[in-house]
């Protein structure tokens, strides 16, 4: 008997069957439809023998491109599930007042806030950024493909297995009930002695492994790769906010690393860091963490900026007004994001000399962000603009974009945030720049560059349901939660008790009612379009008359990218090269040079991934297992020096040769 | 709904005008630069804002005795005076090492590489000594919150170390596998670059900690 | 504005930039990818030391290591706070060192990329230093009236 348990112990750690959650019908009914949805799947590859194309065509690709669109794919689904954590706890404060409890009790309620921020910005928004500009950066810069192929593949798959362990704290176990950046002392081992915060570690520091390597890869790739003549000054404003962001990735995200290590050595190995006795201290866990989360949402709105950029000036057919001022603005920005970090945290009992330093510094930020939106109005100033589904959530962005910054402003002033620190004025306003600069953002971008991932546009009908369902749902939805903030109601409250304040957070309700058909009109025009396909089909690769290097080439483009490297000229690349004369190269090719498929980008991250279930579980042995397993792997890997092939000329031929018959046909 | 025309480029063009064309327009090959250096160094920056949180820590934290034992009461400075000379000793041996791979004497740089794992090894062995003889005495890492930063700043420097080691074990077989390939001196060159960066950290680490907490 | 292109670049004049840029890069490999092949060394402004420049370094380490440690173990100055502020600048200085004489920073390195990234991070370091230190002092200021030595032994 105490053998068994003692086998057991070592073997499943603290898991037991307790841990299963099947005395929560939501969580049952959920889990019941996601294994239906896997069983779906699984039969449907299996049917049309689609596991080993599966394998060798996406999960070990090193190529950007099918990178990009996995990251996009996995930011949609995790999308889903952080939307419909948001939809529960709209409908839970739409009901839960007085006698009625709602439908959500707090230790549900409480996992549902966190889970729906680490997944809104560690799994939609930071994958939807970095996927974009995996497929895009090296397209606008003229390369093959980024600086170390093998590390874009195993940057993917660490996102892709912190998605997992936050997936599989859904039905094992339970998620942190700490809000999204686990304060200590709450999330300490004396306050959360369950497995949801180890489950929050672990998770994002599988994946924000991926997110560094990946910004080292993004900046390596547009330093060393551009094509001839590209200089800094003559790149793609993408392409710029791109190197921004991940120079930011690159410079914060070590900062989380660090301060999540000492969190978990609080919670592992008893140390005193951010405990309440033995001289810790949580208010410093509070400084790290928000000085890597304020650069933190410059990554995420910077390419945002990069995308507007990009469609404005494509959608006006003109230079974008004030190039080197967009230049500088980002730079400008990517530096004063390091200085604000306090405001987050005012209340925290500084003083004044800190706070107005910070005030300031907020204030100040915002300087540049005005620069750019001037521009993009200046770029529209006379153009010949074509409000197409791009162009329309550009313009949503930029009237929503500013109210949220206004607010934001609002909130940088010390004093005023003492009143509305931590309440739903907060909510609102950051809601407010994320949906409308961030998801708005992506959402154009999803939609420009469509057509050059897949060959065929976007339905433009149900594009447009989105944009507006989106957009006048996103108001209904969180205007109330500006009113209610400015009246004192706090976040994170599963219950209230003053019946006035109801009828706000039943309007906030319907606007997440209206959000969710413009996510469902998001689906329905990825299937229209999938369906007419041939009617949208575009041939050129050149749909919308863009002016970047990744219209250049076929949509999709071929593995290799360009069959010759383009020679670049001026900014706006390809509208030069059309302005003066090109013609596309129909012979005379040559062999291209490239990386090769490897599986160990997906072992090594699965085995971090089991790795990273073991510790929150404590099942020693097989986290040794596993961890000398990766390192195996790694090391192993090392001795792979064999990383690159030569597509032949013929195959190249044969590839532009197809492409010149569908051009003259169409 | 579509864009600007674009017949020039679905219209084959005449043979003469493609080779002119071609010269504006494209190079015929394009060897972009190796970006494993920068890449790595890039990575060792982000490395160094890890030891920036960890000292910010200790910094923030290093004072915080909990009426326990302070860096003057427990630091053994001649200890570490013999663990810095290792290091640095090691620095010097790695940089031998580099110089006669520029020479492409494999045997003198396995040499000078197998020296210098060996210094660093020494390193690693005294840090966990001291590391047992401390938690020997009760003052663990769980004792203060100066202790728990104490020990998390030099055990992740002494964590670098390890891997460090680790790694040149593996060049060291890799190098008698493959020669001076190029890939093999681009991966001496990184490693070079990791052994002499957790070098300037541990300056950090003896003048911060050490040295300063042996005097207050 | 800028709807007309201010095409500046004649084929000829493009030409030659495109030379120029070849050329500039004076090596060749033929691996953008991976390990399987490399650049070869001395054109791209990596210097790799020589035994001079590896001995002086080492020497002067030694020195600036050797300094500090004496300072305070034979406790030369009267002051702590002048031996803090001393040994501190003797391990600014000998970062530089290392940095020059080992990791063989310069301006060019990686076409000054290198340099570049090193001052982004001295930058972030040091708000992060300075900054967390300011932060925190005036919190435990303001949120615990303690003084600094009962700190110490608070439980």
């Amino acid at each position: 008997m105490f053998a068994q348990s003692d086998l057991q112990t070592l073997l499943l750690g603290r898991l037991t069957l307790d841990a299963i959650p099947y005395h929560e019908p939501i969580l049952v009914a959920t889990f019941a439809m996601v294994a239906l949805g896997g069983l779906t799947v699984f039969s449907l590859l299996t049917w049309f023998k689609l596991w080993g194309p599966l394998w060798t065509d996406w999960v070990t690709s090193i190529d950007h491109k099918k990178i990009g669109i996995m990251y996009i794919v996995l930011a949609l689904v995790m999308l889903m599930r952080g939307f419909a954590d948001a939809v529960m706890m709209r409908a839970q404060q739409a009901i839960s007042f007085g006698d009625n409890a709602g439908f959500l009790p707090p230790h549900h309620y409480d996992q549902l806030f966190t889970v729906h921020g680490v997944i809104m910005i560690f799994f939609v928004a930071m994958p939807l950024v970095t996927g974009l500009m995996n497929f895009v950066v090296p397209l606008q810069i003229g390369a093959r493909d980024v600086a170390f192929p093998f590390l874009n593949n195993f940057s993917f798959w660490m996102t892709a297995m912190g998605a997992m362990l936050v997936m599989a704290s859904l039905f094992i176990g339970e998620f942190g009930k700490t809000g999204w950046l686990a304060y200590p002392p709450l999330s300490g081992i004396v306050a959360s002695p369950d497995v949801g915060v180890d489950y929050y570690i672990w998770s994002l520091q599988i994946a924000g492994v991926g997110t560094l390597l990946s910004g080292v890869n993004l900046i390596a790739t547009i330093v060393k790769m551009r094509a001839p003549g590209m200089t800094m000054m003559r790149m793609p404003i993408f392409t710029w906010t791109a190197l921004c962001t991940n120079v930011l990735i690159v410079a914060a995200f070590p900062v989380l690393t660090a301060v999540l290590a000492l969190l978990s050595m609080d919670r592992y190995l008893g140390t005193a860091f951010f405990s309440n006795d033995l001289g810790g201290n949580a208010m410093m866990y509070v400084n790290l963490i928000w000085i890597w989360g304020h650069p933190e949402v410059y990554i995420l709105i910077l390419p945002a900026f990069g995308v507007f950029s990009e469609i404005v000036s494509t959608f006006c057919s003109k230079r974008l007004f004030g190039y080197s001022s967009m230049v500088y603005a980002t730079v400008v920005i990517t530096i004063l994001s390091y200085l604000v970090w306090l405001h987050h945290f005012f209340t925290m009992g500084s003083g004044a000399s800190v706070n107005s330093f910070f005030g300031i510094t907020t204030m100040i930020i915002s300087i540049p962000t005005g620069a750019k939106i001037f521009n993009w109005l200046f770029t529209m100033y006379r153009g010949r603009i074509r409000f197409e589904v791009p162009m329309l959530w550009t313009i949503g962005f930029m009237i929503t974009f500013v109210i949220g910054g206004m607010t934001g402003v609002l909130l940088a002033v010390p004093s005023a945030d003492f009143v509305l620190h931590n309440s739903l004025f907060l909510i609102a306003h950051f809601h407010n720049v994320i949906i409308g600069g961030v998801v708005f953002g992506m959402f154009a971008g999803i939609n420009y560059w469509f057509p050059k991932a897949f060959g065929y546009k976007l339905d433009e009908f149900w594009g447009k349901m989105s944009f507006w369902f989106w957009t006048i749902g996103f108001y209904v939805a969180f205007m109330p939660l500006y009113v209610l903030g400015l009246m004192g109601v706090t976040r994170r409250l599963s219950h209230f008790d003053d019946p006035s304040l109801q009828i706000w957070f039943q309007i906030a309700f319907v606007g997440a009612l209206l959000i969710a058909v413009g996510i469902g009109s998001f689906v329905v025009q990825l299937a229209v379009s999938y369906v007419r396909r041939e009617a949208l089909r575009d041939v050129t690769g050149d749909p919308w008359g863009g002016r970047t290097l990744e219209w250049a080439t076929s949509s999709p483009p071929p593995a290799y990218n360009f069959a010759f490297t383009p020679r670049v000229h001026d900014t706006d690349a390809w509208a030069d090269m059309k302005a003066s004369g090109y013609t596309r190269p129909l012979g005379g090719f040559v062999p291209i040079h490239m990386p090769k498929n490897t599986p160990a980008g997906f072992v090594i991250a699965a085995m971090s991934a089991v790795l990273g279930f073991a510790l929150i579980w404590h099942m020693w042995l097989i986290a040794g297992l596993s961890f000398m397993t990766m390192m195996t792997t790694i090391i192993a890997h090392t001795f792979n020096y064999k990383r690159d092939f030569y597509i032949p000329a013929e195959d190249v031929t044969r590839t532009e040769d197809a492409r010149t018959r569908l051009m003259t046909n169409a | 709904m579509n864009a600007p025309t674009l017949e020039f480029a679905a219209v084959a063009p005449e043979p003469a005008l493609q080779q002119t064309a071609s010269k504006q327009f494209h190079v015929l090959e394009h060897h972009p630069e190796n970006g494993t250096l920068l890449g790595f160094w890039l990575y060792l920056m982000s490395d160094c804002l890890i030891f920036a949180c960890l000292f910010a820590t200790y910094a923030v934290l290093g004072h915080s005795y909990a009426a326990g034992p302070s860096g003057k009461d427990l630091f053994d400075l001649p200890l570490v005076a013999v663990n810095t000379s290792l290091l640095l000793l090691s620095s010097i041996t790695y940089g031998f090492a580099m110089l006669t791979m520029q020479q492409k004497q494999m045997r003198a740089t396995l040499i000078w590489l197998a020296v210098t794992g060996v210094l660093g090894a020494g390193f690693v062995t005294l840090e966990l000594t001291e590391f047992a003889h401390l938690i020997q005495e009760g003052a663990g890492p769980q004792r203060s919150a100066f202790l728990s930063s104490f020990f998390t700043l030099v055990g992740t420097h002494g964590l670098h170390v390890t891997c460090g080691l680790i790694w040149l074990v593996t060049l060291m077989v890799q190098l008698g596998m493959h020669g001076f390939s190029e890939a093999n001196q681009r991966r001496l060159q990184c490693l070079s670059m990791f052994w002499h960066f957790l070098d300037v950290i541990w300056i950090g680490v003896f003048t911060f900690v050490y040295l300063m907490g042996s005097m207050a | 504005m800028s709807t007309a292109h201010t095409h500046d670049a004649t084929p000829g004049s493009a030409a030659a930039h495109g030379e120029r840029h070849g050329s500039s890069h004076g090596h060749r490999h033929g691996d953008g990818h991976g390990d399987g092949h490399g650049h070869g060394h001395g054109s791209d402004g990596h210097d790799h030391g020589s035994l001079l420049t590896y001995v002086t370094g080492f020497l002067l380490s030694v020195i600036l290591t050797a300094i500090p440690f004496w300072l305070v173990m034979a406790k030369v100055l009267p002051s702590q706070q002048v031996t803090a502020l001393v040994i501190l600048g003797f391990a600014a200085v000998q970062v530089v060192v290392h940095m020059v004489y080992f990791l063989h920073m310069n301006a060019r390195a990686e076409g000054g990329w290198n340099m570049l990234a090193m001052i982004f991070t001295v930058m972030v370091v040091v708000i992060t230093l300075s900054g967390s230190l300011w932060v925190m002092y005036h919190l435990n200021h303001n949120m615990m009236p303690t003084p600094a030595h009962q700190m110490r032994e608070m439980p």
